[in-house]
């Protein structure tokens, strides 16, 4: 572990078992640390609620390190919440966590870490960051299962160059284990699952909620245009989804495409979905600064999807266009597109449309 | 000689607590809400307090909340459970007779606000029997509140009996323990507790402080809204002196209780025979063999309780009658009332309680010193005269 003349670290934690586990591997490798939980969403979390702070902190107490509540509640509304709510409403599926580890977790409280001090800022994530050549590089986790590369696509070079990911070469139950053998409050708790600031994964509700609109009912149409039925409101709907649309139709539907313009959804089956190539845009590349024509890679079009074989072509300073050996399932616009080479994060990007 | 024999009522801060609490006054006095150094101080202070608490009764510290004593966490045990339950249709709470007067007046309020309550009567000997309970268990019961050990008697209560009944009937089960803690052992995990109240000033730690423990499957309602403390279960600076010194008596108690309480038993004991061998007409109310070590406490046929602790008093014996908090008022013990003592049987009420800190000599002293009053005293009585 390369250590700077500053061997300053600020340990992000969740209150959960990863990033307090993290935190303990910091110290133990010799960093100076300090702990912080973010308070990103005052009302009513599935993460970082006052239990949350208190788990958080008593590790951080048991661990003899300082412990701070920063509150970026503002920024996170504005980055983050405000970014998706308007994504649904123009049809799109965005993925929230990106976004919260681009601006606060690698942004805003790094910013935060380097006022105070702290070199660098080290987190629970699953992921690796290697140098080679004065680059620095972000490959997968050991534990491919809980990998999270996916979301952190974003980060620059500068982020990578001052943060640590000490979960990177251990699997899950190594950091369960290692948690229940100190004694960890959370040492049991459950993983936090879905967008920290939706509760029950209700994220129509929580949109109506937010925004006080309503999303009036419109047109559930197929492929062919023929009218199918109402939907209830555009936000509620996701690319991809089968289950809630309240239809009763000889074959599975599913939501293809979410028309803001119109106040559409369209449905269409199975293959319908099927898509072999997209276009990305708003892009980062980590592993180079520019992609050779025709890069071979795999790529992974969500969170849970698996890789799949792929050809990508750099299209613009700031757009790839890429091509899947074979169709791939529901590429939802405003979702991310991020390419491996093996092991390595090459980059990604999010996705303006698939064919 | 000054004899303290009111444990029951408040006890002597121990040396240890003293000494843990004081740097909380003048060097580790910050707020443990606040971001810097001093109120990190302090924060760590208070999870370590709590460890400790949780430590010694089995729990988990995510499951303890700080209050101001017993009376306020008998209170927010009760009515978080009534509003759970009610939230499930369920409006049913059952306790007993003889429970302390912060769980009756809570329950009997409840009663007015639109539960039902059934209050179990006690058998003679101070002990709730697990059939009556059983009985009285209803599909819409929300909560079935039993104090671990009564504080006018002493006796104790079949608590993990109590528990895994409760358990099995899912129903909630919450105990008013401010006055076993410290002197018995207690395993909520074990013993099947939801929920739990506790006091330090009975255990040697200082008065304004106690702790409700909460199963943490149990919602808990705030009793005092405000700031997020406790994680949110109980607004207000955080007591750092005091809870610093709960845990350390709760320590130190925990630990010594193999020791401790034999000595203080045999000291009762031997209290209790000098007392019946020396004065005729004298009977000790509960159980013999199931009260808490250090209590005893007696009807004496014949004469005024109050009386009595004032000649006590000019003796230099500290004592009480009825419980400390009822004595202000005229009416007998509610809980001789409930074991089936009559009303003037209940008026010459005498509970002597000990700690560690008493000695054998003054138990002699209190043995030597009572008959005489006693006398005395029936000498005046127009109703011992009768007989």
């Amino acid at each position: 572990m390369e250590k700077t003349a500053n061997n300053k670290a600020l340990i992000a934690m969740s209150g959960g078992v990863d990033s307090s586990v993290a935190a303990y591997l910091m110290q133990r490798q010799g960093w100076d640390c300090g702990g912080v939980t973010l308070k990103l969403f005052g009302g009513g979390s599935s993460c970082c609620s006052l239990e949350d702070i208190e788990d958080a902190r008593s590790v951080a107490c048991a661990l003899e390190m300082p412990f701070y509540v920063f509150n970026f509640q503002d920024e996170f509304e504005e980055r983050v919440i405000w970014k998706f709510v308007r994504a649904y409403e123009t049809g799109l599926t965005p993925n929230p966590c990106i976004d919260c580890n681009r601006y606060l977790k690698f942004g805003k409280l790094m910013e935060r870490a380097r006022e105070l001090g702290y070199d660098r800022v080290a987190t629970g994530h699953y992921a690796r960051i290697e140098e080679q050549n004065g680059r620095r590089l972000l490959l997968r986790a050991a534990d491919n299962h809980k990998d999270q590369t996916y979301v952190l696509y974003s980060m620059t070079q500068e982020q990578l160059a001052h943060t640590v990911f000490p979960l990177g070469e251990l699997n899950k139950s190594q950091v369960r284990g290692i948690a229940e053998e100190l004694g960890f409050i959370n040492a049991k708790k459950r993983d936090s699952q879905d967008i920290c600031f939706v509760r029950d994964s209700d994220f129509g509700a929580f949109i109506e909620e937010y925004s006080r609109k309503t999303y009036p009912p419109g047109d559930f149409v197929g492929k062919n245009g023929a009218l199918l039925g109402k939907h209830r409101g555009i936000v509620r709907y996701t690319v991809g989804q089968r289950k809630g649309l309240g239809l009763a139709l000889p074959k599975p539907m599913y939501v293809c495409e979410k028309r803001a313009d119109t106040n559409t959804v369209v449905l269409g089956e199975s293959d319908d979905l099927m898509c072999g190539a997209l276009d990305a845009e708003d892009i980062n590349l980590i592993a180079a600064d520019s992609l050779p024509c025709q890069t071979r890679v795999t790529a992974k079009i969500r969170y849970g999807a698996k890789e799949a074989a792929a050809t990508v072509e750099q299209t613009g300073k700031d757009s790839l266009h890429v091509v899947f050996d074979e169709p791939q399932r529901a590429a939802a616009p405003g979702q991310a597109v991020v390419l491996y080479d093996g092991e390595y994060v090459i980059g990604g990007g999010t996705i303006i449309r698939g064919y | 000689m000054r004899v303290y024999a009111d444990n029951a009522a408040t006890t002597q801060v121990s040396r240890s607590a003293l000494e843990a609490m004081l740097p909380c006054f003048t060097e580790y006095y910050g707020n443990p809400s606040s971001m810097h150094q001093s109120g990190q101080d302090a924060a760590r202070l208070l999870i370590n307090a709590r460890e400790t608490m949780a430590k010694y009764l089995g729990a988990s510290p995510n499951e303890i909340t700080f209050t101001s004593g017993g009376s306020e966490a008998d209170n927010q045990a009760i009515i978080s459970a009534a509003l759970r339950g009610a939230r499930k249709g369920k409006k049913h709470i059952i306790s007993t007779k003889f429970e302390h007067h912060a769980v009756l007046h809570a329950v009997e309020k409840l009663g007015k606000e639109g539960f039902e309550i059934t209050l179990l009567d006690v058998h003679e000997d101070g002990i709730v029997r697990l059939p009556k309970l059983e009985a009285a268990i209803r599909p819409d019961t929300a909560l079935v509140t039993v104090m671990y050990a009564n504080n006018e008697i002493g006796t104790i209560q079949p608590i993990s009996e109590i528990g895994a009944l409760c358990r099995e009937k899912g129903v909630i089960f919450h105990t008013d323990a401010v006055q076993a803690a410290g002197h018995l052992e207690i395993d909520v995990t074990k013993q099947n507790i939801d929920m739990l109240t506790l006091s330090a000033h009975k255990f040697h730690g200082p008065k304004g402080i106690g702790l409700l423990y909460c199963r943490k499957a149990i919602p808990l309602s705030t009793l005092i809204e405000g700031g997020a403390q406790e994680r949110g279960k109980r607004a207000g600076t955080e007591n750092i002196p005091a809870i610093v010194g709960m845990a350390a008596a709760f320590r130190e108690a925990c630990e010594n209780m193999a020791v401790n309480m034999p000595r203080v038993r045999a000291l009762r004991d031997r209290l209790i025979d000098g007392v019946l061998a020396r004065i005729p007409e004298v009977i000790l109310n509960g159980d013999r063999e199931k009260r808490l070590p250090g209590n005893a406490n007696f009807s004496v046929t014949g004469i005024e309780g109050e009386s009595l602790l004032l000649l006590l008093d000019n003796a230099g014996i500290c004592a009480s009658s009825g419980s400390a908090c009822t004595s202000g008022s005229l009416d007998p013990s509610h809980v001789l009332l409930a074991i089936g003592l009559p009303h003037e049987t209940a008026h010459g009420s005498l509970r002597l309680t000990l700690s560690e800190y008493n000695t054998q000599e003054e138990i002699d002293y209190i043995i030597e010193a009572l008959p005489p009053i006693v006398e005395k005293l029936r000498m005046m009585s127009p109703v011992w005269k009768k007989k």
